[in-house]
């Protein structure tokens, strides 16, 4: 873990200097830019992609309520439980069949059926939600790929909304603040009339930390890293593990990919470590 | 010119006043609106969009109508249109400002307006969209503005309005067409992904917008001397009668391709509006009432008999221009949004303000068309007493 | 133009009372009072810029911090008096500092009769009123 967290660390310093890595994953329509990106930016930077490995989730995991209340916290994203017509969200849950809505699962695996999902932005390569913004409020980093917000420049038309095929943005339908139930003093909140959605918590990778679900998962549940590079953990379970994307059929290139291995799997080849971690969970 | 307006008997003013106190309460619930959120709409996570964008869409239909007597007037030299030229331009301008009050009411942050300006983004529909729909805008003003004043002193209109004049033609076309576009292109919306959209547009607005110019003329011809004549309501007739064939036809094309296929992402969207999807049915009603308006109006504009009867020509343009409203103005849009990429059906009504804001646009389009419409008919009235 | 003589004193009559305030305090000579700022009490003397270039652009300041973080992903801010860096954040840079926001920010915005929505989303700091 202290290996893996060394190996993030240097990343995310070379990220900075804009140092370029070996590409060897690249959309086609990756070099597309809006009007405010990087100067130095090179389509071979680092590309942040998230790997959920749904063998490490169980059917009923306090796993999954950690990693949605350590962002929804940590990013000021109200509550508005009580009145779900404003529901905002950045990272939550949905079950498997749903998360995977456009194909038809009649006889999967137990484990998988109704298996809650993590769902969140999909830092898709190919976004379609920032190609239709009228102000480039919503816009693909080229240093890195996240799809970033701006909140101080959306006008409110929810046009992205309407073109995210994936139900991974919210509009402020009232002002949040009051639904927000300790405010973190260090990011800002959200002011009425603005869409919000997940950034990969670009604001801890700019410090070096890895996004908050991730470090609220704590054992490779979720794995993040860097695509151009062959060695990083995201590149291994992708070339090891049977993993699946969103609606991957649409050519967004989601960057969010769910390994649906059987849950055995994980004893032949996970180091020792990961599976004793693994408390709570009944998949083995 | 617009002095013309301010006068008037007591039944003109009284209009306005009616028309000024709907307007007010309009106002009120949107100052609400701006305070509190679009929260006081009925819109939610996964129907984000709903009767102000669906209204826009429609209203853009009939502003871009205006060009079916405009264009056998200038371009075809027919001038049996020629009294209702001017009226037509008039609907435009007033349509297209009310797309930009249905825009604007839908907005969030509606203090940013000027950020589509400040960043313009060519890679947006939207972006093209508020270029088209305000370039229509200035062309409508310019052109009726320009052929008015010189009807009024009695001379030919300028050469240079001619080629401007002309240019409103295709651009009529692209802004219904532009307009289909910040629909069709979602991978994420399959009800709307389809390549018929823009022609659809296209034919439903040449359908409903000329039926509600022969309201509107036969309204005038009633209230004042003034008298489109009955060729020119007849032809207006005939072009609602093919648009409407047309965009039935279009319409069975669509449902050809996605109950045929029977690809579940296609069918569901139909399935909601016609039938209702997991016990929602709040469209089925309305879209079937929608079916039948479009039934009794092919039977009635098909048939020479009624066509040229005015009594069932009314009934006829009433039943398109309402079964139209229904498939454009409710069904197309929230459609779209149910079920959602997820498959989730959520219900959308709109609430008491969001149609009270909706009907106060409506009634700033009607005074807009009244005020117009009074100073043509104004200017006119001087050219009778002059030969 | 029809009323000339009406219209043109009407004009006058309107563009008196709009100025009144303006001659009011010229008359009594009472200038407007300028409003008194608290500066920061954590014994940091210095500012990321200096007093003078602050006070009127603090706002293009902010604006440009803005997007270099937002937009460009560039954090750091490389100060043109003293060549220090600091980390372009409002509510960590300006704010550990001027932790004062109603005696600092909200004192000088009110006589300006300005209000700027930055605090609508960026939260000030825990104890500041």
């Amino acid at each position: 873990m202290a290996g893996n967290r060394r190996d993030f660390l240097k990343l995310a310093g070379l990220t900075a200097v804009g140092t370029t890595a070996v590409s060897s994953i690249k959309a086609p329509t990756a070099a597309a830019s809006t009007a405010d990106s990087h100067p130095e930016a090179s389509a071979d930077g680092v590309r942040w992609a998230m790997v959920i490995d749904l063998r490490k989730f169980s059917k009923d995991d306090a796993l999954i309520e950690r990693c949605v209340e350590a962002c929804h916290r940590e990013h000021n994203v109200p509550n508005w439980e009580d009145d779900p017509k404003n529901e905002v969200k950045w990272i939550w849950a949905d079950d498997f069949e749903t998360a995977f809505h456009s194909q038809e699962f009649h006889f999967i695996r137990e484990d998988l059926k109704g298996k809650p999902t993590l769902l969140l932005c999909n830092h898709c390569d190919n976004p379609p939600c920032t190609r239709v913004c009228p102000t480039q409020a919503t816009w693909k980093r080229d240093i890195d790929g996240i799809v970033m917000m701006d909140w101080h420049r959306c006008i409110g038309c929810r046009y992205c909304v309407v073109a995210c095929p994936y139900g991974s943005r919210s509009f402020n339908w009232k002002d949040p603040r009051p639904a927000i139930d300790e405010i973190t003093a260090d990011y800002p909140t959200r002011m009425r009339g603005v869409v919000e959605k997940c950034t990969f918590c670009e604001e801890r990778l700019a410090r070096g930390l890895e996004p908050a679900c991730v470090e609220a998962c704590g054992n490779e549940e979720i794995v993040f890293g860097d695509l151009n590079d062959p060695s990083s953990k995201v590149r291994q379970l992708l070339a090891e593990r049977m993993a699946i994307r969103r609606k991957a059929g649409l050519g967004t290139q989601p960057e969010v990919y769910y390994v649906i291995d059987d849950p055995r799997t994980l004893q032949e080849t996970a180091p020792a470590a990961v599976v004793d971690g693994a408390e709570g969970g009944d998949h083995a | 010119m617009l002095e013309k307006a301010l006068t008037g008997n007591r039944t003109y003013w009284t209009w306005i006043f009616f028309l000024l106190v709907v307007i007010g309460a309009g106002a009120a619930c949107w100052y609400w609106q701006f305070r509190t959120g679009l929260t006081v709409t009925g819109l939610s996570r996964d129907v984000v969009w709903g009767l102000y964008i669906a209204q826009f869409t429609f209203l853009v239909g009939v502003a871009a109508s205006a060009v079916m007597v405009v264009l056998p007037y200038y371009l075809h030299n027919y001038k049996a249109f020629g009294k209702m030229t001017i009226l037509g331009e008039f609907l435009a301008i007033a349509a297209v400002i009310m797309c930009m009050l249905f825009i604007f009411v839908d907005m969030g942050r509606p203090d940013r307006i000027f950020n589509v300006f400040l960043h313009p983004t060519p890679h947006s529909m939207m972006f093209w969209d508020t270029v088209a729909l305000g370039g229509y805008l200035c062309l409508n003003i310019l052109i009726s503005r320009v052929s008015l004043s010189c009807e009024r002193r009695g001379e030919a209109p300028p050469k240079w309005i001619k080629p401007i004049i002309i240019l409103s033609i295709p651009w009529a076309v692209s802004i219904h067409t532009v307009t289909a576009f910040l629909y069709a292109g979602l991978a994420a919306r399959p009800f709307w992904m389809t390549a018929i959209l823009a022609p659809r547009f296209l034919a439903s607005a040449f359908a409903a917008g000329p039926a509600l110019l022969i309201l509107l003329a036969l309204i005038v011809r009633k209230l004042t001397t003034f008298d489109p004549g009955k060729e020119a309501i007849q032809k207006l007739a005939e072009i609602v009668t093919y648009a409407m064939l047309l965009n039935v036809f279009f319409v069975a094309m669509e449902l050809f391709t996605a109950l045929y296929s029977d690809i579940p992402e296609h069918v569901l969207h139909f399935q909601f509006l016609f039938m209702g999807l997991d016990g929602n049915n709040t469209l089925a009603p309305w879209m079937w009432l929608s079916v039948v308006l479009a039934v009794v109006a092919l039977v009635i504009l098909v048939n020479p008999a009624t066509r040229r009867t005015e009594t069932t020509l009314v009934v006829g343009c009433m039943a398109v221009f309402g079964s139209l409203w229904i498939d454009k103005g409710l069904g197309m849009v929230i459609a779209g949004f149910t079920p959602s990429p997820l498959g989730k059906v959520t219900h959308y009504a709109p609430t008491a303000p969001e149609l009270t804001i909706s009907l106060a646009i409506y009634a700033i389009g009607v005074l807009i068309v009244t005020g117009l419409y009074k100073i043509a008919l104004e200017v006119r009235g001087q050219m009778k007493t002059e030969p | 133009m029809y009323d000339a003589g009406k219209i043109i004193v009407g004009l006058v009559v309107f563009f008196v009372l709009a100025t009144s305030p303006l001659w009011f305090n010229a008359l009594t000579e009472k200038g407007p009072e300028a409003p008194k700022l608290v500066y920061p009490t954590n014994g940091s003397t210095e500012c990321v810029e200096t007093k003078d270039y602050m006070i009127p652009n603090h706002m293009d300041l902010l604006n440009l911090w803005r997007d270099d973080v937002v937009r460009k992903a560039k954090r750091d801010y490389v100060s043109s008096s003293n060549g220090k860096i600091f980390d372009m954040s409002l509510s960590r840079t300006c704010m550990d500092c001027h932790s004062n926001k109603a005696e600092f920010c909200d004192a000088c915005h009110t006589y300006m009769a300005v209000t700027p929505y930055c605090w609508d989303c960026h939260v000030e700091p825990k104890g500041a009123n």
